[in-house]
C-alpha cells in the first residue's frame, strides 16, 4: 500500500506545483496580494508531499519491497542497509526523485529565508521554481515512475545495486552534486523574476548572490567527490577523464563561477546587469543540459541508466522550453536596463570581465568537445570521439591564464587602477612565485614546460592572495586587529582563490610527475615505483557481505627499506550480478599517494599489477573543500545578516554582534 | 576618441582576441584529437588509415586471446563475424574483458594490418554493448544476409 501512497503524494505534489507556478505569478502581475500570499504555504506543502514520496520510496528499499519494480532492479536483500538507503538514488527514477526533492527543498529555503524581500519578488521567484518543479514532476510521473509495481509475479529477490555504486562515495556524491545543480535554479528564478518586473538592480544582485554561492559550493564538493570516487573505485587511479558525464557537471560549474564573479560586479558597481542575467539563465540551462545528457541515454557511462527514447525526448522538450522562453523574455526585457556607472579600461571591473571571458570560453570549449560527437552521430555523419588530449590542450592554457589574471586582479581597484602602480605591486609576487616554481622544479628533479606554467600560476595566486591579505590587514592597532577587521566575504574569497590554486597545483603536479607502471608480478616479486618499492607478499581470500574477494598483500618500502604501509588491494566478485570489481589499495598522504591495483590473472601464479606514485593528488579534492568552505564563509557575511536583524527588530545591531541567523538557507 | 567609446573598443578588442585564440586552439586541437571509429570489415577492406589514432571495436573472438608468458603483452582478435582484426596490447585489461564480449580499442594500425592498441575499453555492465560495436555487428550481419540471399535481391537494394 505504501508505494501507492507515494504515487499519490507525487500527484498531489504536481497539483501543488502547478498552483505555485500560476497563482502567485498572476497575483504579482495583477497586484493582488491575497494571491501572492499563497506562494509560501504552497512551497511548504510541495516540499511536504515530495519528501513524503521520497520517504516512502526509501521505506520500500529498507523493507525490501521487491514488488516495486525500481526496488527490484536496484536492490537486493543481501545489500547492507546503508547501501539500501543510497540505492534509492542508485537508478534513474530514484535519482530523479532526489533531484525533485532538492528542487523543492531549495524552493522551501527561498520561501523561509526571504522575509526581507518584497512580496512581489518572492512570489515571482517561487512561481518560477514551481514551473521548473512541474516540469520535473511531470517527467517523473509520466515516464519514470519509481513506484511502478511488478504484480502479481513479485520477484523473490532484487537484481542488486550495480557493485560500482556500492560505495561510500555514492552515498554522498549525488546529493551534493544535485544540491549544486538544482541550486542554480534559484539564481535562474531570481533572474527571471527580475526580468519580469524589470528590476535589475544592486538589490537583486545582493539577493541572488548568496544563493548562487551556496549552489556553487555544493557543486564544487559534488564534482570533487565524483572525482575522488572515480579515483579509487573506477578509474584505476585516474581522477578526471573528460567523460561527457563529468563534463556535464563541469559546465554549470564553469558558468556558475563566471556568474558568481559577475554578480559581485553587479552588486558592487551596478554594471554587467544584462550579462549577469544571461549567465544565470545559461548556468541553469547547462544544469538541465547535464541532466538531459546523463538521464536520456544519449551517453553511455556509469551514470546512464537503462535508456528510453521517450525520456530523452521529454527532457529535450523541457530543456527547449526553458531556454527558448527565458531567452525570449531576456530579449524583450534586458534592453530596458540602462547602465550609468563608469569604469576605466584598467579596473577591477575589467579584470572580472576578463575572468568571465576566460570562464565562458572554457565553458564553450568543454561544451563543444562534449556535444560535437553527439550531434554528428545524431546527424548520421559518423561516429567519432574527442579524446582527452583535446580538452587538456585547450583547457589548460585557459586555466593558467585565469590564474595569472586572478593574481593581478586581486590588487586592482574598482573604477580605475593605475597601470604603473599595479605593475610595481606585482613585482614582488612575481619574483616570489618564480622562486617557488623553480624550487618545485628542482624538488621534483625535472623541468617540464606545463609543470612550470601550472606551478607558477598556482603559486602566483597563493602569493598574491596572501600579499593582499597582508597589506589589507595592516593596522595601527596591530596585525591581529587588522585581520579581524576583514569581512567574512573577503575571507571567503581568499579561501576560494586558495582552493583554486591548490586544485591547480594538484592537477599540474599529479599529471606531470606521477608515475604509473603496469607490471607482471608473482608472490615474492618486488617492483619499483618512484622512490618506493612494492613487495608482493602473498594472496588470500575473504568474504564480504555480498561478495567474495581475492586479495593480494603488498608491503610498501621506502628508499631506505623501511616499511611504509601494507596494502591489500582486491578483486571482488559480487554474488548477485557476478561482476568482478577491482578494489585498489591506496596509501594516502598529503604529498603523495601510492596506489596498487590488481588486474587480471595472467598465469597460474602471476597477476597484472598496476603501481602508481601520485604526488599531490589529494590536493585536487582538498582544494575543492577550500572552495566550498570559502563559499559558505562568504554567505555568512554580516551584510547578509544585519539586514535581517534590522528588519526583524527595527533596532540597529551593534557591529560586533555575532547574533542572528546566518544565511544558511541551503542546509 | 570619446572615453566611453574607447572603453568599448578595448572590450571588443579583448573579446575578439580571446575569441580568435579560442577558435585557433580549438580547430588545432580538434584536428589532432578526433578519433574515428572503424569496424573490423572496414579495416580488413583497407578503409582505415594506417598510423593514425583510431578506434576499432567488435567482439573478442573465442580462443583468440594469447598472453605473453613474460610480460603483460596480449594479443586477441576482434571480429564482427565477417572479418576480424588482430589487436596487440600491453597493459591491464579491464575487468569485464573476456572472450565473446564487446570491446572498443584505441590505437593505430601498423602497415601489416595489426592494430596496436594503447587503450582497451570494455564497459562496466555485462549486458552493455558499445553502440558502435552493436552497429558494426548489425551492419556485418545484414551484409552477410544480403549476400546469402543472392544477387536477385541486391538489385532491389537501396
Amino acid at each position: 500500500m505504501y508505494p501507492e501512497l507515494g504515487q499519490m503524494a507525487l500527484i498531489l505534489a504536481l497539483l501543488l506545483a502547478s498552483l505555485l507556478a500560476v497563482v502567485p505569478l498572476v497575483g504579482s502581475v495583477t497586484g493582488r496580494e491575497q494571491l501572492q500570499a499563497f506562494s509560501r504555504p504552497l512551497s511548504a506543502g510541495l516540499f511536504v508531499f515530495v519528501a513524503l514520496a521520497f520517504a516512502l520510496l526509501t521505506h520500500a528499499f529498507l523493507t525490501d519491497d521487491f514488488s516495486v519494480a525500481y526496488v527490484a532492479n536496484n536492490s537486493n536483500s543481501m545489500l547492507p542497509w546503508y547501501y539500501k538507503f543510497s540505492a534509492v538514488w542508485g537508478g534513474h527514477e530514484g535519482s530523479l526523485l532526489l533531484w525533485i526533492l532538492m528542487l523543492v527543498g531549495w524552493t522551501l529555503a527561498v520561501a523561509v529565508f526571504s522575509r526581507r524581500l518584497p512580496t512581489v519578488m518572492v512570489s515571482q521567484v517561487l512561481s518560477v521554481m514551481g514551473m521548473v518543479t512541474v516540469g520535473f514532476l511531470l517527467f517523473t510521473i509520466l515516464t519514470s515512475n519509481p513506484f511502478d509495481r511488478i504484480l502479481p509475479n513479485v520477484p523473490a529477490d532484487g537484481a542488486d545495486l550495480n557493485p560500482l555504486l556500492q560505495d561510500f562515495g555514492l552515498i554522498i556524491h549525488p546529493p551534493m552534486l544535485y544540491m549544486g545543480y538544482v541550486g542554480f535554479s534559484v539564481a535562474f528564478a531570481f533572474a527571471i523574476a527580475a526580468l519580469i518586473n524589470g528590476r535589475l538592480d544592486a538589490a537583486w544582485a545582493r539577493w541572488s548572490r548568496p544563493w548562487t554561492t551556496v549552489a556553487w559550493s555544493f557543486l564544487s564538493l559534488g564534482i570533487a567527490l565524483g572525482s575522488w570516487w572515480a579515483y579509487y573505485e573506477l578509474g584505476w587511479g585516474g581522477w578526471w577523464f573528460w567523460d561527457p558525464v563529468e563534463n556535464a557537471s563541469l559546465l554549470p560549474w564553469l558558468s556558475g563561477t563566471a556568474l558568481m564573479h559577475s554578480l559581485a560586479v553587479t552588486e558592487k558597481r551596478g554594471v554587467f546587469k544584462s550579462w549577469t542575467v544571461l549567465l544565470a539563465i545559461v548556468t541553469f540551462s547547462l544544469s538541465l543540459l547535464g541532466t538531459f545528457l546523463v538521464r536520456s541515454g544519449v551517453l553511455t557511462s556509469v551514470h546512464a541508466f537503462a535508456s528510453d527514447p521517450e525520456r530523452g525526448t521529454f527532457l529535450l522538450i523541457l530543456l527547449a522550453i526553458t531556454i527558448v522562453s527565458s531567452l525570449t523574455l531576456y530579449a524583450f526585457r534586458a534592453p530596458v536596463v540602462h547602465v550609468r556607472a563608469r569604469y576605466a579600461g584598467l579596473s577591477r571591473e575589467v579584470f572580472l570581465l576578463l575572468n568571465n571571458v576566460l570562464l565562458v570560453a572554457s565553458t564553450l570549449l568543454v561544451l563543444l568537445g562534449t556535444i560535437y560527437p553527439l550531434v554528428l552521430d545524431y546527424l548520421d555523419m559518423g561516429r567519432l570521439s574527442i579524446g582527452e588530449p583535446f580538452f587538456n590542450l585547450t583547457f589548460s592554457p585557459l586555466a593558467v591564464a585565469a590564474g595569472l589574471l586572478l593574481g593581478a586582479g586581486i590588487f586592482s581597484r574598482w573604477k580605475k587602477t593605475d597601470g604603473g602602480w599595479l605593475g610595481r605591486k606585482l613585482l614582488w609576487p612575481l619574483a616570489a612565485s618564480t622562486l617557488v616554481t623553480a624550487l618545485v622544479m628542482v624538488g621534483y628533479g625535472e623541468f617540464k614546460p606545463w609543470a612550470f606554467v601550472g606551478t607558477f600560476s598556482a603559486s602566483w595566486v597563493v602569493i598574491a592572495t596572501f600579499w593582499d591579505l597582508w597589506e589589507k590587514s595592516g593596522s595601527r592597532k596591530g596585525r591581529l586587529y587588522g585581520l579581524k577587521r576583514q569581512s567574512r566575504s573577503y575571507y571567503g574569497m581568499v579561501l576560494g582563490h586558495l582552493g583554486m590554486a591548490i586544485v591547480m597545483a594538484g592537477a599540474t603536479i599529479a599529471s606531470n610527475y606521477g608515475i604509473e607502471r603496469d607490471v607482471r608480478m608473482s608472490p615474492g616479486d618486488t617492483a619499483q615505483v618512484g622512490d618506493y618499492k612494492a613487495v608482493f607478499v602473498e594472496t588470500g581470500n575473504r568474504r564480504g557481505a555480498n561478495f567474495t574477494a581475492e586479495y593480494g598483500r603488498f608491503e610498501i618500502l621506502d628508499s631506505e627499506g623501511d616499511l611504509v604501509s601494507v596494502q591489500m588491494p582486491e578483486k571482488r566478485q559480487y554474488l548477485v550480478q557476478r561482476n568482478v570489481m577491482t578494489e585498489a589499495g591506496i596509501d594516502a598522504g598529503l604529498f603523495r599517494d601510492i596506489f596498487i591495483a590488481v588486474g587480471e590473472r595472467v598465469a597460474e601464479d602471476a597477476w597484472a599489477i598496476r603501481l602508481q606514485y601520485k604526488p599531490l593528488v589529494r590536493w585536487l579534492w582538498l582544494g575543492a573543500i577550500f572552495m566550498a568552505a570559502g563559499g559558505f564563509l562568504a554567505i555568512s557575511d554580516r551584510r547578509y545578516r544585519i539586514r535581517d536583524k534590522v528588519r526583524d527588530t527595527d533596532v540597529p545591531v551593534p557591529s560586533g554582534s555575532k547574533a542572528g541567523k546566518p544565511a544558511e538557507a541551503a542546509s | 576618441m570619446h572615453p566611453v567609446r574607447k572603453k568599448r573598443l578595448t572590450i571588443v578588442l579583448f573579446l575578439l582576441i580571446g575569441l580568435s585564440i579560442a577558435v585557433a586552439l580549438t580547430t588545432y586541437a580538434l584536428r589532432q584529437n578526433i578519433n574515428l571509429f572503424y569496424d573490423p570489415s572496414q579495416i580488413a577492406a583497407g578503409e582505415a588509415p594506417v598510423d593514425v589514432r583510431i578506434r576499432a571495436g567488435g567482439m573478442v573472438q573465442e580462443d583468440s586471446v594469447i598472453r605473453d608468458p613474460e610480460s603483460l603483452k596480449v594479443e586477441f582478435k576482434v571480429t564482427d563475424f565477417t572479418s576480424s582484426v588482430l589487436v596487440e596490447y600491453t597493459g591491464i585489461l579491464p575487468d569485464l574483458f573476456a572472450e565473446g564480449q564487446g570491446v572498443v580499442a584505441m590505437g593505430r594500425l601498423d602497415g601489416e594490418g595489426r592494430f596496436m592498441a594503447d587503450q582497451v575499453l570494455a564497459k562496466h555492465d555485462e549486458n552493455y554493448m558499445p553502440p558502435e560495436v552493436n552497429d558494426a555487428l548489425e551492419k556485418a550481419a545484414s551484409l552477410r544476409a544480403a549476400e546469402s540471399t543472392g544477387a536477385a535481391e541486391s538489385s532491389t537494394g537501396y
